[in-house]
């Protein structure tokens, strides 16, 4: 019954928002098509671009849905199946595979993608076809607290930092009698153990994407890196903490040193007026194997189903034109711009934070994230694996292997 | 509108003999909305949940007939197991908010007490909250860096756990919650039931010599049982069926998960993250069967130890 009356609610909204999107054509002509996004942080730039694509085309409206991330894919997955997804939606390469299979997607011809970074392109190409238009890239970088390191007489976080400075830092930046830690360790895959795993000289999946990593010596090690720093050296805090409280939320109370977080946000921290400038960005420390970092772009997908195709496609394309992308990055939102020479915008807008050194240094060292067809299923049985070994009931080799032999059975059976 | 239909139908219904066919066209007339309803919302999505147990389903709908695989599945998945252990736990101990309701019923039933009216407002409120608000406001007071009762522990020199995040504690936080919102709903259903004794028992004892005590426990009590057995029945099924406050209070990341994924919680995540809806539907019937087994079985006990006046 309960659950019933919180999903109905979310369906609800589903059908409200489905509703208007596909009744479209009104008597003057006129057309509209759905627009749905994850990130209210990107609402501003989003609304420029609507703008300036109406400009150009004023027989068509475009209509933006916010839906958080939290109920963003149950959502699009239940319109999706009733035939009715919006006409243009946000797609990660997570996701891509699995709707593109499943016919969601209607495929992009003949779009130049060539000012786009590799890495992100081939995420949304499945079966030789493209499925999305790239728009922006998303990085993790090493967020620090100056104020702290200030105090405790550390010098700031540098490109050349390796895993060892990190540890050295984070251990004379801890203080457990005042709850001060060095670092936040969240269980977090993108920013957190996917880059440290590679790193280390692991991999989350092979490159044929049929066997797990997860039992490789140096992924063990990625792995190792956090459970350790919480369990073992105490220079985090305990998994409960973090799940507790939203670690962004956390690493703006000025008890933690270090946090490893999105370029995103940038613009959430900018907005905190009591701490946003005392905190700066640097860019991963390397491991012992090598340097990486997990890049991760969006695109904009097109609905199969569309009523409208052909503007709908017009819109996607659009969207990662030089003119939208230059909005996107220079409106300092959430996101920044993955189109090459539309990024300065966004960095100027943040001139606390050193992003454009964090970027330069980090990019060529990006790895594609790691997905199979139907990721979010082992991702869930890594998350709940993980859970153990993050809250110290399960040694992390131990949990590891068994991820290994789970995600083997379900990539078996892709 | 539909309470005066069902009323009309059941006066139709009600009387006796044959009666010309116009009659009874009426009669189906005027309770076929209520009909409806039921069968579009409620016997069709049953009709095709068990149809679902039975076969594999696409991620973006289609179905393949799998016979008894999902149920087979079922009996050797650990989570399943967990999520049972969970939700049985959840629900004895959710059970035991029940006296606490008969107390709080009585108290509220003293003649003369001051601000009645108040203290059963304030007892009722959780029950017209709405369960979102609920959740997070918990989440936010068992918080264990920032929360009101670890400051408030901190303020006597103890070092409060993360309530809501530690395996430990996580289900019985949310019982507490689950208690806490049932308890109004139970007590109102109580005072009805205290109201209904009449005085005159309660004369007839105080002219015997009984006590204050020796009534509560010799008339009260049995003669409420009929009410404490609806309370019972329905608190349990409510709780075997608990969903919201797990979704809204333990992370999904979190290390308590496994120690508070509710029956109906795996049924969310199997159906709606996961994307094997087939197997969610086979999750929903053994739920379905579990709750109507103790159903019965509460009714079949209810022989022994409730007193009809």
């Amino acid at each position: 019954m309960r659950l019933r009356m919180t999903l109905a609610a979310a369906l609800a909204v589903t059908l409200a928002g489905c509703g208007s999107g596909t009744d479209t054509t009104t008597k003057s002509g006129k057309i509209t098509i759905s627009y749905a996004i994850w990130e209210k942080n990107d609402q501003a730039s989003t609304q420029k671009i609507i703008g300036a694509f109406q400009k150009q085309h004023p027989d068509v409206t475009v209509k933006l849905e916010i839906t958080p991330w939290d109920q963003y894919w149950i959502k699009l997955q239940t319109a999706a199946t009733g035939g009715a997804a919006p006409d243009v939606f946000w797609m990660n390469s997570l996701n891509v595979r699995l709707y593109a299979k499943g016919g969601v997607l209607a495929p992009i011809e003949n779009a130049d993608v060539s000012a786009f970074p590799q890495a992100i392109v081939d995420g949304y190409r499945y079966n030789g076809k493209l499925y999305g238009m790239p728009r922006d890239v998303g990085l993790p970088v090493l967020w620090y607290d100056k104020e702290l390191f200030d105090k405790a007489g550390v010098t700031y976080p540098t490109a050349d930092w390796t895993w060892d400075d990190l540890r050295a830092a984070a251990k004379k930046l801890t203080d457990p009698a005042k709850k001060q830690y060095g670092l936040l360790a969240p269980m977090w895959d993108q920013g957190g153990f996917y880059p440290t795993i590679v790193q280390a000289g692991g991999h989350v999946i092979s490159a044929d994407g049929k066997r797990s990593g997860f039992d490789e010596p140096g992924s063990i090690r990625g792995l190792e890196f956090w459970t350790d720093m919480i369990n073992k050296d105490k220079v985090a805090p305990p998994a409960q903490a973090t799940t507790d409280t939203d670690p962004v939320q956390l690493f703006m109370t000025g008890k933690y040193g270090m946090y490893y977080g999105g370029s995103w946000l940038a613009t959430a921290f900018k907005a905190n007026t009591e701490r946003g400038d005392k905190v700066d960005v640097a860019p991963l420390p390397k491991g012992p194997a090598q340097e990486a970092v997990i890049l991760l772009g969006l695109a904009n997908a097109v609905s199969a189903k569309s009523e409208h195709p052909v503007e709908s496609a017009q819109f996607a394309t659009f969207l990662s034109s030089e003119e939208a992308e230059k909005i996107l990055s220079d409106t300092g939102g959430a996101s920044v711009s993955s189109r090459a020479g539309t990024q300065d915008g966004w960095f100027d807008a943040f001139p606390n934070y050193h992003l454009k050194e964090a970027f330069d240094a980090s990019i060529p060292h990006g790895v594609p994230y790691p997905v199979s067809l139907n990721t979010a299923k082992w991702q869930d049985v890594q998350n709940k694996l993980l859970a153990e070994a993050w809250a110290g009931k399960r040694p992390t080799a131990d949990a590891a292997r068994e991820i290994a032999a789970q995600m083997n059975e379900i990539l078996a059976k892709e | 509108m539909l309470l005066t239909e069902e009323r009309a139908a059941a006066k139709a219904a009600a009387r006796p003999g044959r009666r010309p066919r116009r009659d009874w066209l009426w009669g189906y007339g005027l309770i076929a909305p209520m009909a409806l309803g039921l069968a579009v919302f409620y016997l069709w999505p049953i009709v095709q949940t068990l149809y679902l147990s039975f076969t594999e389903s696409g991620v973006f709908g289609g179905q393949t007939w799998v016979g008894l695989d999902n149920f087979a599945a079922l009996f050797g998945d650990e989570e399943m197991l967990g999520a049972l252990r969970n939700t049985l736990l959840y629900s004895v101990l959710v059970l035991i908010g029940v006296p606490l309701a008969i107390v709080i019923a009585a108290l509220l039933n003293v003649p003369g007490l001051r601000g009645l009216g108040f203290f059963r407002t304030l007892y009722f409120l959780p029950v017209v909250t709405m369960p979102a608000a609920v959740g997070l406001t918990w989440r936010y007071l068992y918080n264990g860096d920032f929360g009101l009762i670890n400051y408030l522990l901190g303020e006597i020199g103890i070092d409060g756990p993360y309530w809501a995040s530690d395996p430990e504690f996580a289900i019985y936080a949310i019982a507490v919650v689950g208690i806490w919102s049932s308890l109004g709903y139970n007590a109102v259903l109580f005072l009805a039931g205290l109201q209904g004794i009449p005085k005159h028992y309660y004369e007839a004892a105080a002219i015997d010599g009984a006590g204050r005590t020796r009534q509560f426990f010799r008339i009260t009590l049995p003669l409420l049982t009929p009410t404490t057995f609806f309370v019972m029945v329905i608190t349990l099924i409510n709780a075997l069926q608990v969903f919201d406050l797990v979704y809204l209070m333990i992370d999904t990341k979190s290390p308590a998960m496994a120690g508070s994924r509710t029956i109906v919680y795996l049924f969310y995540e199997q159906g709606f993250v996961q994307n094997n809806r087939g197997y969610a539907a086979a999750i929903a019937v053994v739920l379905l069967v579990l709750i109507l087994a103790l159903t019965a079985l509460q009714f079949r006990l209810q022989r022994r130890w409730v007193h009809y006046e």
